[in-house]
């Protein structure tokens, strides 16, 4: 890959969803962490009951991410074959994983406040 | 440790500077100043070469006239042929239009080119326009000589076992209906190449692994006798490629008939003729897939702009290996397909070779020694399976020159591999169209 920096990364995946899914799905991606912090700031502490539905959730995510990116890519889990296959499939997994949690939790907070506190 | 009591204000505030942030890191950085010129840049052909400089001179030169010449309404991404011709994607995935990439502020002529004078520095276009040039670029690419191979033409491909991916989309789509069939039938498959210089000479392999495993997938493989037919005594340019290709062949169960050349075929019998060492020999086939002999295109030959005593039967642009300036006439640069070095056929080439180009222009213009070389770079995606590639990455000296070394081996087959070439080679493809990459 010749000069491989943030520009080109960013033309890549512009060029990948196009300019303006791309961006939606950064926005996207940036509002839901921005509300993330959000409501623990507003929140002043971890709500471990509202966390426990999100590592509930956390399998489900991971799945999904790992079954999006085998339809998207026409591939299956047989076609791993290196240690650094192993990683990107954790790593995709993980990221689902995460993004769900984050996702549900926040969710929870600014939707269900008065109710489950 | 201070307890967490920022309110909703200070909240906003902090997220707006991180916002700024983010922004000002997104910003381009490449800031480099523009350089004033009045100079006349000639860019014969627009197809991956010849957009991605026309995009990168826009940015880099204030004032310059820049004129691509090219009759092709459509832009074809050629690395997704394969692709197509396996099923995996539809013809229309590699088509776009020229006009889709070009930048504001250049010319394009909507016509072939006829005829180069490198001494009066004119292009002659099909309808006898004149056009002068300060630099010109030769990037029209190649030509498929499917005439050369004899009882074919390109309205057999899809039908009676015939493929020929290489010919366009629409051939690489009917290729995949004529390799279904066979993967389905079965009996005797005959995957060629030509002996000349070629585009991606990794294809040809591409095609005979992915119909090998979707004939596996299928539960079809024991019908089909599959067999590559090597133009010489190896199956790829760089011999360590050549022998790991040798060993995967092996546990594939497809056999090598080394220095096979096509020569003719009788679509009718199916029978198809090769010329070997021992003399001329003709072979059964349930399939067979045709890549005729390339060359360039009869303009460059007919200009004197090809070597004179090398590839005499080809008539690539004589340039230096380095700098791709042509060796006779020093305002005049080839890129792409065309370029008279011995490696280099390929999307990913173009992409290390605009930048050379680019500052062998610029340097000219500034009268400056040229700085950027070209090493060769050539890459392929060795598709080995449905879900599985080999990056294989190499230079002009046969030396594998891995992206990413210890973290993507060049060798192996992985799914990476096959991410990259199905998720972010084509975005990437694009993004050099566009000058970005």
């Amino acid at each position: 890959m010749k000069d491989l920096t943030f520009c080109t990364i960013l033309a890549v995946f512009e060029e990948i969803f196009g300019s303006g899914l791309f961006w939606a799905m950064v926005g996207i991606a940036a509002v839901v962490t921005v509300a993330y912090f959000y409501v623990l700031v507003r929140d002043h502490s971890i709500s471990w009951r509202k966390f426990l539905l999100a590592q509930l959730s956390m399998p489900i995510g991971a799945i999904a991410a790992v079954w999006f990116v085998l339809v998207m890519t026409s591939s299956s889990l047989r076609n791993l074959g290196g240690p650094v296959d192993v990683i990107v499939f954790l790593g995709i997994a993980a990221a689902g994983a995460v993004g769900i949690a984050i996702l549900v939790y926040t969710a929870q907070s600014l939707l269900m406040r008065r109710r489950s506190g | 440790m201070t307890k967490l009591t920022a309110t909703r204000r200070q909240f906003f505030g902090l997220a707006a500077g991180g916002a700024a942030a983010a922004a000002a890191l997104a910003a381009p950085s490449d800031v480099r100043a523009q350089v004033a010129t009045k100079a006349r840049i000639v860019i014969i052909g627009a197809g991956a070469g010849g957009t991605a400089l026309a995009n990168r001179l826009v940015m880099r030169l204030d004032g310059a006239e820049i004129t691509l010449i090219d009759p092709r309404v459509e832009h074809l991404y050629q690395p997704g042929l394969s692709l197509v011709a396996a099923g995996l994607k539809p013809a229309s995935y590699v088509v776009s239009k020229t006009t889709d990439w070009l930048p504001d502020g250049v010319t394009l002529i909507a016509e072939a080119a006829a005829a180069i004078d490198p001494e009066a520095k004119t292009v002659a276009t099909t309808s006898g326009q004149s056009v002068g040039y300060d630099f010109l670029v030769v990037a029209p690419g190649l030509v498929l000589d499917h005439d050369a191979i004899e009882g074919f033409s390109l309205d057999m491909v899809g039908q009676n076992g015939i493929g020929a991916l290489y010919a366009g989309p629409q051939y690489a789509a009917d290729t995949w209906k004529a390799a279904k069939a066979y993967t389905e039938t079965g009996g005797v498959g005959l995957f060629t190449r030509p002996a000349t210089e070629m585009k991606c000479a990794g294809a040809p392999l591409k095609h005979t692994f992915l119909i090998e495993d979707i004939a596996r997938t299928a539960g079809t493989r024991g019908k089909l006798d599959m067999h590559y037919m090597a133009n010489n005594d190896s199956l790829f340019g760089v011999p360590i490629v050549s022998e790991k290709v040798r060993m995967l062949f092996g546990d594939r169960g497809i056999t090598t008939d080394y220095s096979h050349v096509l020569r003719a075929i009788d679509a009718g019998a199916r029978t198809a003729t090769f010329d070997t060492p021992q003399g001329q020999v003709t072979r059964d086939y349930d399939y067979i897939h045709v890549i005729p002999p390339q060359g360039a295109p009869d303009v460059i030959r007919q200009s004197g702009l090809s070597w004179a005593d090398k590839w005499t039967d080809q008539g690539w642009v004589e340039c230096d290996m380095a700098s791709l300036r042509h060796l006779r006439y020093d305002d005049i640069w080839a890129l792409g397909d065309v370029a008279g070095v011995p490696k280099g056929k390929t999307a990913a080439s173009v992409k290390w070779q605009v930048p050379v180009v680019e500052d062998g222009i610029l340097a000219a213009i500034e009268g400056r020694e040229a700085t950027e070389t070209y090493n060769g770079y050539t890459s392929c995606p060795m598709i080995t399976r449905v879900g599985r590639a080999m990056l294989v990455e190499f230079d002009y000296n046969n030396n594998l020159v891995p992206s990413f070394p210890g973290i993507i081996a060049p060798l192996e087959e992985l799914w990476i591999s096959w991410l990259m070439k199905e998720v972010a080679l084509k975005p990437t493809y694009n993004a050099m169209l566009r000058g970005l990459a």
